[in-house]
C-alpha cells in the first residue's frame, strides 16, 4: 500500500512536470531589451544593456522551468510612439513576456501602459522619472536602478550633510528641470540648507556663460545642475573654463552617469558630486563582473547596464519561483523576493514596483588621484535603501499593499 | 516636372476608379497578413505626407513646419480622448479643426513670402509650437500624454482591439486620400499647379494667388491634423517627437522619396520610411544610416521619387 502510494506520488510528480512547462506561454520565456542604440543614451545603455541581459541569461543557465530563454532587442530611437508600437508588436505577434531597459522617460511610461493593458512585466532600468512608480504605477511595472527622487534626495541630503549648505540652481526650463529643482530645494531646506537662487536656461542650451556668471555671483557653495544630457555636459565644461571649482564652489549633477564623467574627463569634472546606484569599483564581485563586461563591450558598465543584468536575472528567478510566466504571478513573486546579485544585496521590491537598494553619493576624483581610465569616483557616503527611495505610501501610487 | 494627371473636373477617370477599388480590397485584407498597429501608423504618416505634398508638390510651397500641425493635433486629440473622454471621431475632428485654424494663422503670415523665406517662417512658427508643447502643463512636458484611451466611435463602436481600430483608421485614410485626390483633380488644383509653374503668370491671368495659397495651406494643415489626431489614437501616446523639426524634415523626406507632385507617391514614401524604422530597429544604429543612404540613392537615381519614376516610365502621360 505504502509502495503504491509512493508510486502514485512519483507518477503525479512526473505528470506535473510537463504541466509546469505548459504554464509558460508558447513554451519559452522571451525577454525584450528595448533601448537607444545610436543616439544620446547609447553609451550608458545601448548595446551594453543587450550584452548585460545576455550575461544574465547565461548565468541563469539558459533555460527556465525546462524551457528556453530567448532574447530580442530593438532600438526605440527615444521615440515613445515607436516604442509603444514595437512593444505591442512584440507582445501580440512575437510572444515577448518581459520588456526591460527603456531608457527615456516618455518611452518607459508609454511601454509601461502597454504592459498594463496586455498584462506583461515591464522592468524599467534606464529611464529616470519617479512617475513610473508614482501616479503612473502599474501592478506589473517595475523600476530598477534609480529614479529622480533617489537622485535628488541622495545628492541633496548628502551634500548638505557634507557641508554644502547653500545652493544655487541651474535649471532646464521645462517640466523635468522644474520638478527636479523643486524636489532638491525641499530636501536641501529640510536638511537645514538654504537655496539662494536659481536661473532657468532654455532647453537645450550650448552657451551657459551668463547663467554661470549668475551662479558664481550668488556665492552659493553648491551649484545644482537641474538638467540632463548635453545640457549638463555643456554646463560642467564651461564651469571648468570659468574656474568655478577652483573658486571654491562645487557642482552637483543631479542626473549623471559614469559615461558622462568619461566623456568630460577628470579635469573638467573633478570635485563634482553625484548620486549613483552602482559603481564598478565597490568590491571584488563588482570588479569581477565589470571585468567580464569590459571584455565583451570594451568599457566599464554603467548602473543602467548592470541594472538590466539584475532585472533580467531577478525576473528569471521570479518565473522559476512562480512556476509560470504569467505576469501577475511573476510580479507577486518579484515583490516577495530579496534581490541579491552583483547590483545589490538585500534589495527589496515595494508594492508600487520600486526596487529599493542602497545608493551611493560619489565625488569625481582629481586627475592626480586617479589610476587611469574609469577610475573616476570616490564613494563619499552609502545611502541606505530606506532613506534613498521614497516611501511607497507617499508616491501617489494607488497600489500599496 | 511633368505632372501626369488629366483633370476632368467632376468626373472620375476609369483607371483611377480601378486603382481605387484594388486599393480598397487590399486595405481590407492587409491586417490579416501584417501587424495592424504598424499598418495604422503607416496610414497616418501616409495621410500626413500626402497632405504635405499638396503644398510642396502641387503648389510649390516648401513648408518646413508641418510638424506643428501634426504634433499639436496629436496632443489635442490625446487630451480630448483621455481628459475629456470625447468619442474617437469627435476627438479627431476637434484636432483637425484646430489644426485648420492654426494653419489659417500660420498660412496668413507665411504666404506673404516665397522660397527659403517661406520655409524659414514656417520653421520658426512651428518651433514656437514645439516650445509651447514643452512648457505647457497639459502636454506633460517631455513625458508626453500617456495612456491615451481608444474611446468608442460615436460612443457605440468599440475600437480597443487592433483589428476594429484598423478599420476605423482605414476609413479615415480612404476619406483623406479621396480628399487629396479631389483637391488635385479640380479646377482649384489646376490653379495651384499654375501658381507652382509661374506665380506671376497666374496673377496676370487674374487669379488671386494669395487666396489660393492660403486655402491650400489650410487644407494641408487640416489633413496633417487629421493624421496627427489619428496617430495619437493609434499609438496611444502623444509626445514631443511629433512636434520636433525633425518630424517636419521626415515628411519632406517621405514626399521626395515617394514622388513629389504625384497624388499618392508620398503615401508610398511614408510607408517605406515607417517600414524601415520598424524593421531595421533591431539592427541598432543602422536605421538612420540606412535611411540616409536610401535617400541619397533615390535622389541620385530617380529624381521623381518612386511613384513618380514609375509613372514616367510606364505610361500614363
Amino acid at each position: 500500500m505504502l509502495k503504491n502510494l509512493s508510486l502514485a506520488a512519483t507518477l503525479v510528480a512526473i505528470g506535473s512536470m510537463p504541466a509546469a512547462a505548459e504554464k509558460l506561454s508558447d513554451n519559452a520565456v522571451r525577454i525584450g531589451v528595448m533601448t537607444d542604440m545610436a543616439a544620446v543614451y547609447a553609451d550608458l545603455s545601448g548595446q551594453g544593456s543587450v550584452v548585460a541581459a545576455e550575461m544574465a541569461i547565461e548565468d541563469f543557465g539558459g533555460t527556465v522551468l525546462g524551457a528556453p530563454i530567448e532574447l530580442v532587442s530593438a532600438d526605440h530611437q527615444n521615440k515613445a510612439d515607436i516604442a509603444a508600437a514595437k512593444a505591442r508588436e512584440w507582445i501580440d505577434t512575437d510572444g515577448v513576456d518581459m520588456l526591460t531597459d527603456l531608457v527615456t522617460s516618455s518611452v518607459a511610461l508609454a511601454v509601461q501602459e502597454v504592459g498594463k493593458e496586455k498584462n506583461r512585466v515591464i522592468m524599467v532600468v534606464g529611464a529616470a522619472t519617479s512617475r513610473l512608480t508614482g501616479e503612473n504605477c502599474t501592478s506589473t511595472g517595475f523600476h530598477w536602478a534609480y529614479d529622480t527622487y533617489a537622485l535628488a534626495n541622495g545628492t541633496g541630503t548628502a551634500v548638505v550633510k557634507n557641508g554644502g549648505d547653500s545652493w544655487f540652481f541651474l535649471t532646464a526650463d521645462y517640466a523635468f528641470g522644474h520638478s527636479l529643482e523643486s524636489d532638491v530645494s525641499k530636501i536641501v531646506e529640510k536638511n537645514g540648507g538654504t537655496v539662494v537662487g536659481a536661473v532657468r536656461h532654455p532647453f537645450p542650451t550650448t552657451d551657459f556663460a551668463s547663467f554661470l556668471l549668475q551662479a558664481q555671483a550668488s556665492g552659493a557653495k553648491i551649484i545644482g545642475l537641474a538638467n540632463a544630457g548635453s545640457d549638463t555636459i555643456n554646463a560642467i565644461k564651461q564651469a571648468s573654463e570659468f574656474g568655478i571649482v577652483e573658486g571654491g564652489q562645487n557642482l552637483a549633477g543631479l542626473l549623471m552617469f559614469i559615461t558622462d564623467v568619461h566623456a568630460l574627463g577628470l579635469d573638467a569634472a573633478k570635485g563634482l558630486f553625484m548620486t549613483t546606484g552602482w559603481y564598478w569599483d565597490l568590491n571584488d564581485d563588482t570588479r569581477a563582473w565589470a571585468a567580464r563586461f569590459e571584455e565583451k563591450v570594451g568599457r566599464k558598465p554603467t548602473m543602467v547596464q548592470v541594472g538590466v543584468y539584475s532585472a533580467v536575472l531577478s525576473y528569471l528567478k521570479a518565473v522559476e519561483a512562480a512556476g509560470t510566466d504569467e505576469a501577475t504571478a511573476v510580479s507577486e513573486a518579484l515583490k516577495s523576493m530579496e534581490i541579491n546579485d552583483v547590483f545589490t544585496t538585500g534589495g527589496k521590491v515595494y508594492a508600487n514596483g520600486r526596487m529599493a537598494h542602497d545608493m551611493y553619493l560619489v565625488q569625481v576624483k582629481k586627475p592626480e588621484d586617479s589610476s587611469g581610465a574609469w577610475d573616476y569616483l570616490d564613494v563619499v557616503r552609502t545611502i541606505p535603501a530606506a532613506e534613498a527611495f521614497q516611501n511607497p505610501a507617499e508616491t501617489g501610487c494607488p497600489i500599496t499593499n | 516636372m511633368s505632372v501626369p494627371v488629366q483633370a476632368r473636373a467632376g468626373r472620375f477617370n476609369a483607371v483611377h476608379v480601378l486603382v481605387f477599388a484594388g486599393a480598397l480590397i487590399a486595405l481590407g485584407a492587409l491586417p490579416f497578413a501584417v501587424y495592424p498597429v504598424f499598418l495604422m501608423k503607416a496610414m497616418c504618416f501616409a495621410i500626413f505626407a500626402c497632405a504635405f505634398n499638396l503644398l510642396l508638390g502641387f503648389s510649390g510651397l516648401l513648408s518646413f513646419g508641418h510638424a506643428a500641425f501634426f504634433g499639436s493635433a496629436s496632443y489635442l486629440s490625446a487630451y480630448a480622448l483621455s481628459a475629456w473622454g470625447l468619442s474617437a471621431e469627435l476627438s479627431i475632428l476637434f484636432a483637425t479643426v484646430s489644426s485648420a485654424a492654426l494653419g489659417a494663422v500660420f498660412g496668413a503670415i507665411a504666404i506673404r513670402r516665397q522660397g527659403i523665406y517661406f520655409a524659414m517662417i514656417t520653421l520658426a512658427l512651428s518651433q514656437m509650437i514645439y516650445f509651447a508643447a514643452l512648457q505647457a502643463d497639459f502636454t506633460g512636458g517631455e513625458d508626453g500624454i500617456q495612456g491615451v484611451t481608444r474611446n468608442p466611435v460615436f460612443g457605440l463602436i468599440d475600437i480597443t482591439d487592433n483589428l476594429s481600430s484598423y478599420y476605423f483608421v482605414a476609413v479615415i485614410f480612404v476619406f483623406a486620400m479621396f480628399a487629396v485626390y479631389r483637391v488635385v483633380h479640380s479646377p482649384f488644383g489646376q490653379v495651384l499647379r499654375a501658381i507652382r509653374e509661374s506665380e506671376s503668370r497666374a496673377k496676370s491671368l487674374g487669379y488671386h494667388t494669395d487666396q489660393y495659397k492660403l486655402v491650400v495651406f489650410v487644407i494641408s494643415a487640416a489633413l496633417s491634423g487629421l493624421a496627427g489626431g489619428t496617430k495619437a489614437l493609434v499609438v496611444q501616446v502623444a509626445s514631443l517627437t511629433d512636434v520636433t523639426w525633425q518630424m517636419s524634415g521626415e515628411v519632406v523626406l517621405m514626399t521626395l522619396l515617394g514622388g513629389m507632385g504625384t497624388v499618392f507617391g508620398p503615401a508610398v514614401g511614408a510607408v517605406l520610411i515607417v517600414t524601415l524604422q520598424n524593421f531595421l530597429n533591431s539592427f541598432g544604429s543602422l536605421v538612420t544610416i540606412l535611411i540616409g543612404a536610401i535617400f541619397v540613392v533615390c535622389v541620385m537615381l530617380f529624381r521623381r521619387g518612386i511613384l513618380g519614376e514609375l509613372q514616367a516610365r510606364f505610361g500614363r502621360k
